[in-house]
């Protein structure tokens, strides 16, 4: 199977997993137990949470470990708007973040918050400028996307760091999509939450982190125990710990290496998928992560492309209706204004370390074959969308 | 999450393309919703003699447009009329929940291109306009 599907999730690399299997047999025991067993595990953590932090140059103790990146997110802006409530009740983010943060940015709208949804271009880009202007005194926390998983556009948050510096707001980053893909430096960015998911970065599912800067405000999600520095209570998932910080240890010493093998790969899939007819790349060409390929395609719909992809045995992502349980367009693609037509044609490909040049060959060979025959089937394309010119959703 | 009949009429449609001397046209859905049907009939003697198909959508809308214009071939327009979106959907051993609204535009199409065919030949227009499009868009 050729997988270019790195953005849901990516394999466990026989190094991690090596590192995780004692802690399902014979390391079994409570990080909080005070014997050997439970000391054993306790140290495990503690060296997990330091590799966590090394990869994207915190402290130990500014991190805290969840069962995903999704939690992550939940705890970040829940986190904070509840801590910090006493001195307003405004929040800040975009219109192109992942349903983790928007959908818990809805949530606490039904709780009296007020959430202003910045807009993004047509490349998914936020302008630092439109943030600041979106500050108010009751602002508490904007929230960012660092990378797009749908698009791949790596957002200004170094800038959007700046201004909310300036203006005293707590600053949170979604990097689920760009730790491990592009370097990440918590100091450098100045940002003060930073969500991250160890399967992202080839770890296990079911462990996650967030950075929280020393000194910052926050309530936890999960109320209990004292684990996570009273954070984050529950038994900690040990054996997924150890491999968050294994994969983390593995991903900053290869950084380098594996950005430089993917992007060389990406741009092949550009230049080869760019170059069919009425099909555009999704988000911004150079500001985009070094794995990632994303196009609509005219006329025909995702998962259909998905389905005569899989019969060759290449497996890739959509952000069509379609292919999503919810059946509606990508909220980052009508957040960038493709019209819901166009959007359904989108085709999302993100490669991993394994990906090799043959893979890449194969893709070019079959797509535009698939995206042919799809279209000999559609009633669009010989006169373009016809009378049914696409409308942009608002 | 498709039964093997479905991935069979999406991998291998028939009746794909247009009768460009259709006697009845029926267009259902829209690209906008991301399922959008053409289905042309040739009628004689009250009988569908040939049916095709156009479609812009998921494999199951594809597949379902393949089935319908199976079934509607050979039956007489009375006949054609009684097929229903869960005929359609029993003849493909079933759609996923989910594409049961949305995807299953045959039934509906053929009973425009039906009406079409009847409006044509009778100078009646046939009730059916609009445009049954679920997905809120």
């Amino acid at each position: 199977m050729r997988y270019f599907d790195h953005v849901a999730t990516n394999p466990l690399l026989p190094e991690v997993l090596d590192a995780m299997m004692p802690y399902f047999k014979e390391q079994f025991g409570n990080p909080l137990s005070p014997y050997d067993l439970g000391i054993a595990a306790k140290m495990a953590i503690d060296d997990a949470r330091q590799r966590v932090a090394e990869l994207i140059n915190a402290k130990a103790g500014e991190i805290a470990f969840t069962s995903s990146g999704a939690e992550a997110n939940n705890f970040a802006l829940k986190g904070v708007a509840l801590a910090k409530q006493q001195s307003g009740n405004h929040i800040i983010t975009s219109k192109a973040e992942h349903h983790s943060i928007l959908n818990t940015a809805r949530s606490l709208e039904k709780l009296g918050f007020v959430v202003t949804y910045i807009p993004v271009d047509k490349e998914g880009l936020v302008d630092p400028k439109d943030v600041e202007k979106a500050i108010t005194k009751d602002t508490t926390i904007i929230s960012c996307a660092h990378a797009s998983s749908e698009v791949g556009t790596i957002e200004p948050i170094k800038e959007i760091a700046a201004i909310a510096k300036a203006h005293k707001v707590t600053f949170h980053v979604d990097s689920v999509a760009a730790v491990g893909a592009i370097p990440v430096d918590v100091a450098e960015l100045g940002v003060d939450l930073l969500s991250m998911a160890a399967h992202q970065f080839y770890g296990p599912k079911g462990a996650g982190a967030l950075y929280i800067r020393g000194g910052q405000r926050i309530v936890p999600l999960i109320y209990g125990g004292i684990q996570e520095n009273g954070r984050r209570a529950g038994t900690e998932n040990v054996p997924a710990i150890v491999g968050m910080g294994k994969a983390a240890e593995l991903a900053k010493r290869d950084l380098t290496s594996r950005m430089e093998h993917v992007r060389k790969l990406r741009d092949k899939i550009i230049d080869g998928i760019g170059r069919v007819e009425n099909v555009h790349l999704t988000g911004h060409p150079q500001n985009r992560l070094p794995g990632h390929a994303s196009f609509v395609v005219e006329y025909i719909e995702g998962e259909g492309m998905l389905l005569m992809l899989q019969a060759q045995e290449i497996v890739a992502a959509s952000g069509s209706a379609c292919t999503s349980k919810a059946l509606k367009a990508s909220p980052v693609l009508t957040a960038m204004g493709v019209p819901s037509s166009m959007a359904h044609g989108s085709i999302v490909f993100s490669l991993g370390i394994a990906n090799t040049e043959e893979d890449v060959d194969a893709l070019i060979e079959e797509l535009p074959k698939i995206i042919r025959r799809l279209r000999e089937i559609s009633p669009f394309g010989k006169g373009g969308w016809g009378k049914l010119e696409p409308e942009v959703e608002h | 999450m498709y039964s093997k009949k479905l991935m069979d009429h999406f991998t291998n449609p028939r009746n794909v393309g247009e009768i460009p001397d259709a006697d009845g046209v029926g267009m259902e859905g829209n690209p906008t919703c991301g399922d959008a049907m053409k289905l042309f009939i040739k009628v004689e003697n009250d009988k569908i003699v040939d049916a095709k198909f156009q479609t812009f959508g998921c494999g199951a809308a594809i597949a379902v447009s393949s089935m319908i214009t199976e079934m509607a071939k050979g039956k007489t327009l009375a006949e054609a009329l009684s097929i229903t979106k869960e005929s359609v959907a029993d003849a493909l051993d079933g759609l996923p929940p989910q594409k049961m609204h949305c995807s299953n535009l045959g039934a509906d199409a053929l009973r425009k291109a039906i009406e079409d065919y009847r409006s044509k030949h009778s100078g009646v227009a046939g009730e059916a306009g609009g445009n049954s499009c679920y997905c809120g868009a």
